[in-house]
């Protein structure tokens, strides 16, 4: 088994698709020359040609409007948004037009299309670039929002997106491209709507996504090791499908819940993720739904102020010492 | 899954059947054409929305039906849909087996899933693996209540432990919450557990209350009668309780000589168009003499006291069933006919039980009078959250002693105040009687 890179991970988990499939294309800024600003897109204009990857100018809407074409016409397009932020340029495809055109055509037309983005911060990249969006995206009826946390889930979840026929939005995390992960040989697919308990414990259930996955994982290891409490630990991978039959059958063997949010408080996917557990296991719980988040504020580009806004490790174990012995 | 008689305009109430292109028995392709209509405006092909065998037709070739109605019955093959059935991933790393163990509480599935329709069979509460359901869609918020999440001693009890409690019959209100702030959680329920069956059959006798059979035992061969308790009842019945039990209360009483305020009545009564009743005249001077005392003119709240700016009295109101205490509003501050008209509405419409509850809310004080049946004096039950209640007895001739030593006939009526210790001490409660005596014994001060 090969040791990746998250970023070696994404070119492999293109690769694989475009290898297999010659109606997979892939565009985006500065993605086939330069191999993508975070390097992940590294070789594939060399190993599939300028007509199957695509340098386009800058202008999100146009990229995602090509590929809507794209889809609308044949395509299965992975679309690349250098910054998740800059969704907000393009919102218009991701509210209105892909994730409705299949709907509003009554299935005639299908959107088989992903968009991957640079998601997160940590990078010191400020308030405009650094953001985390999966909410941005999950409260469209008919998109799909996918947040992988290791290599093996980028090149696995990565194929399941460009398989499904509905658009599906990719949020790979820039702060994780630099991690690594065993990474099996061959064809890896893995599929939409399963998360993975990392850790089993019997005390509390921690929900986590993205960067926020090994913090919470290293939380659980202390809170385990100094307090003595057993933290069952959830990479929810997938916000849309959400894996209620995991989460819920968590909830009922924990009996208390835990959200690590990199998102702003103020309606982060935490937020639809305790609003569901409240209602589906109300008498599973035996004390308060907790969202561990950063604050309602604009990510600061200084590097101590935004360590103290994103949730860290020592956060996420005094809440959850806190919580459970206060 | 019944086919219906589609839509085919927005004016078009029915449609008839023209021809079946399917037999009963027939299976059915998705698409598949299954028969044709005609309205008053149009006629059109209908293929089926799904594949299956036609199980029935219920509208023949002919037959007119309404737009909306079940023409025919579809059994769908394969009616688990590939997401229902597909496999979990393989590669989930959990140990469901080891975890699910620490959770003993789980009670086992009953039924088998053939034998219902996935909604009706599924529990409200989740079995120990979690449900897959499409968040997004529909939510089963659960339909059963395990009770309410604080006891009447105030400790409060954790969703999972009020469920636990209720499947396997342990009286909350013998346990100690060891959760925060002294909640009740799951493990303070599993660990009152180990006694199994001898937990349930000690539970009725741990209750203060001796169940209904048990009372009724007591009266065999004796006739009675059983009435029901309605609301009303029960609301007096829960509240009293609580207040006899939880209020720390202590007892002053008094005896006023009304010979002048009677006086001073009759003069109003002679000279206004508003009649004012001895009552009016005691609930205005209560309400004086708390402003004069402001310090029993308060609420208990728990962790704090609430000080009230002006006098709001209740008045305790006899009614069919059970009685209710309006409150009058300012009554300090109000003119003692306005005290007296809003007062006399009150009760009447308190009589006809059609008071708001904002007109029974509230106040620090009441006074209850049961003079009129020649009770001499009594002591009141607080009614909480205030803090005073003044009771009133009847207005009697009495010998009393004149400051010259000489023996003379008076009016006098005895007072008692019934008071929370929590919120009102005894000499405050004490200057409190004594303000309210001075104003009844120099009425004129009742009417500045």
């Amino acid at each position: 088994m090969a040791e990746l890179t998250y970023r070696e991970a994404v070119a492999r988990g293109i690769a694989q698709e475009m290898a297999r499939d010659e109606n997979v294309v892939f565009l985006g800024e500065d993605v086939a020359k330069a191999g993508g600003v975070f390097k992940a897109t590294v070789g594939l204009l060399e190993q599939f040609g300028p007509k199957r990857v695509l340098d386009t100018p800058i202008s999100e809407q146009a990229i995602l409007g090509a590929a809507m074409g794209a889809a609308m016409t044949g395509l299965r397009p992975i679309a690349e948004i250098m910054f998740a932020d800059f969704i907000a340029v393009c919102y218009d495809y991701i509210a209105n037009e892909f994730p409705k055109t299949r709907y509003m055509t009554n299935g005639q037309i299908t959107m088989p299309l992903v968009v991957r983005c640079g998601n997160g911060g940590g990078a010191r990249f400020g308030a405009q670039h650094s953001q985390s969006v999966e909410n941005w995206c999950m409260q469209f009826p008919g998109l799909k929002v996918v947040a992988p946390s290791s290599p093996v889930d980028v090149v696995g979840l990565l194929a399941a997106a460009v398989r499904d026929p509905n658009p599906v939005v990719f949020l790979e995390h820039k702060s994780l491209y630099a991690t690594k992960g065993e990474v099996p040989e061959g064809e890896i697919v893995d599929q939409l709507g399963i998360a993975k308990i990392l850790r089993p414990g019997r005390d509390a259930t921690i929900l986590a996504l993205g960067m926020m996955v090994s913090r919470a994982l290293q939380a659980a290891q202390t809170l385990q090791s100094e307090h003595g409490i057993d933290c069952e630990v959830i990479d929810v991978r997938s916000l849309v499908p959400l894996d209620t039959q995991c989460i819920l059958g968590s909830v009922a063997r924990t009996g208390r819940v835990f959200t690590v949010e990199e998102n702003p408080r103020q309606l982060g996917w935490g937020a639809e993720l305790v609003s569901i557990i409240a209602d589906e296991s109300f008498y599973d719980l035996d004390g308060p739904l907790v969202r561990i988040t950063t604050p309602n504020i604009p990510l600061p580009a200084a590097d101590a102020l935004e360590d103290l806004a994103i949730p860290s490790v020592s956060r996420i174990v005094d809440t959850i010492r806190r919580a459970l012995s206060a | 899954m019944n086919v219906l008689m589609p839509q085919l305009g927005e004016t078009v109430a029915e449609g008839t059947i023209t021809k079946w292109y399917k037999a009963v028995g027939d299976s059915v392709a998705a698409g598949e054409l299954l028969f044709d209509i005609e309205t008053d405006k149009t006629a059109m092909e209908v293929p089926s929305m799904a594949a299956g065998v036609l199980r029935e037709i219920r509208a023949q070739s002919g037959q007119t039906v309404a737009v909306g109605a079940v023409v025919a019955v579809l059994a769908q093959s394969g009616a688990a849909s590939a997401a229902e059935t597909a496999p979990r991933a393989p590669e989930k790393t959990p140990a469901p087996a080891a975890t699910a163990e620490v959770s003993p509480a789980r009670p086992p599935p009953t039924g088998t899933a053939g034998q219902q329709s996935p909604s009706a069979a599924s529990p409200p509460v989740s079995p120990g693996t979690g449900r897959a359901i499409d968040p997004y869609h529909g939510l089963r918020t659960p339909e059963k209540n395990f009770g309410k999440a604080m006891l009447p001693n105030g400790a409060r009890i954790t969703p999972l432990a009020r469920r636990l409690a209720a499947q396997t019959g342990i009286d909350l209100a013998t346990l100690h919450g060891s959760g925060p702030r002294g909640r009740i959680v799951a493990a303070d329920v599993r660990q009152a557990r180990p006694a199994g069956g001898a937990v349930n059959a000690s539970a009725p006798l741990a209750s203060p209350e001796a169940s209904f059979d048990q009372i009724k035992s007591l009266y065999t061969g004796t006739p009675y009668r059983e009435l029901p308790v309605d609301g009303l009842r029960k609301t007096i019945a829960r509240r009293l309780s609580e207040a006899k039990q939880q209020i720390p209360h202590f007892y002053l009483s008094s005896d006023l000589d009304v010979e002048a305020l009677l006086r001073l009545r009759k003069e109003i009564n002679e000279t206004g168009a508003n009649r004012v009743s001895v009552n009016d005249m005691l609930v205005k001077a209560y309400a004086l003499a708390l402003r004069e005392v402001p310090e029993a003119n308060v609420v208990w709240a728990g962790d704090r006291l609430l000080q009230l700016a002006h006098a709001d009295i209740g008045v305790a109101v006899a009614i069919p069933g059970g009685l209710i205490t309006p409150i009058v509003r300012q009554a300090d501050t109000q003119s003692l006919s306005n005290l007296a008209s809003e007062l006399a509405g009150l009760i009447a419409r308190a009589r006809e039980r059609k008071l708001q509850p904002s007109e029974y809310t509230g106040g620090s004080a009441s006074v209850s009078n049961l003079g009129m049946y020649g009770v001499r004096s009594f002591q009141a039950i607080v009614n909480p959250p205030q803090a005073t209640i003044l009771a009133v007895g009847a207005a009697e001739r009495r010998p009393v002693e004149a400051p010259d030593g000489t023996l003379r006939a008076t009016t006098m009526l005895s007072v008692s105040l019934s008071v929370d210790h929590r919120a009102v001490d005894g000499a405050t409660a004490g200057k409190l009687l004594a303000a309210l005596r001075t104003l009844v014994e120099h009425p004129l001060r009742i009417l500045l």
